[in-house]
């Protein structure tokens, strides 16, 4: 496992039934794109996060793949449908096989 | 040391090879897109993608792109070393198909989105970018 890699992610508290929400990601991770060259001139092996997945009481709201073309500490910001109060999971899978997890309820009001 | 004729045309055959392969490095974009599209028909428009037109630090260019109708969509960076950036998967939950990253982008390039629309088509667009100090290490 990566040092230091810290999840954050921003989730409204409540919203109204049906509503679009945004949502804010933000992990902290060198995101090493296996083409540097360290000071001896050996390649630095690559190490990203080469997946992030957001799941709503189950169901998809949004699955990308990430390439070394991603910056370090990956931000991703996309929208999602709110049909009834529940809970995001929010999962980064690293190269090396961690998994990070994220975990935000959210209240129908 | 002295050539025939075989081995010469062997040589020349080599050198033709060698030439040829930088730019078969830089088909490697229309590589990527027809992975994502199986070959179809990509029609520009339709997708609406924000880059900076002048990115001073290449190592993170805020992007983003609205996609209306898409399944899925794929960013393609022309002009980095492996111009693959990103695919995104829209969910049943997604509340739009629009979405937000942070890129690298090793020069000034243009920068595409490909998506693929819930019928089948392809929309694309296009943004050229300016980069002043690239974001690739090397």
């Amino acid at each position: 496992m990566a040092s230091a890699v810290k999840p954050r992610v921003k989730v409204p508290k409540s919203a109204a039934a049906g509503d679009v929400i945004t949502i804010k990601t933000l992990i902290s991770h060198k995101m090493e794109s296996g083409l540097r060259k360290d000071k001896q001139g050996n390649p630095i092996p690559r190490q990203i996060i080469n997946r992030f997945t957001c799941d709503f009481n189950g169901q998809n709201v949004i699955d990308i793949t990430l390439e070394p073309a991603i910056s370090t500490n990956p931000y991703i910001q996309f929208s999602a449908k709110v049909p009834e109060a529940g809970e995001f999971v929010f999962k980064w899978f690293d190269d090396d096989g961690s998994v990070y997890e994220e975990r935000k309820t959210i209240a129908v009001a | 040391m002295e050539f025939t004729r075989r081995e010469t045309l062997a040589i020349g055959a080599g050198a033709a090879a060698l030439a040829v392969l930088p730019i078969r490095g830089m088909a490697s974009v229309d590589e990527e897109i027809a992975d994502f599209t199986g070959g179809a028909e990509v029609v520009e428009g339709g997708v609406t993608l924000t880059a900076p037109e002048i990115a001073e630090n290449g190592n993170t260019v805020p992007i983003s792109f609205d996609a209306p109708g898409a399944v899925a969509v794929r960013i393609i960076a022309t002009g980095n070393p492996s111009p693959k950036v990103a695919t995104v998967n829209f969910g049943p939950l997604a509340g739009n198909q629009s979405c937000a990253l942070r890129i690298r982008l090793a020069r000034t390039q243009d920068v595409l989105a490909i998506a693929k629309m819930a019928d089948g088509s392809f929309k694309s667009a296009k943004v050229a970018v300016k980069v002043t100090i690239g974001g690739c290490g090397g």
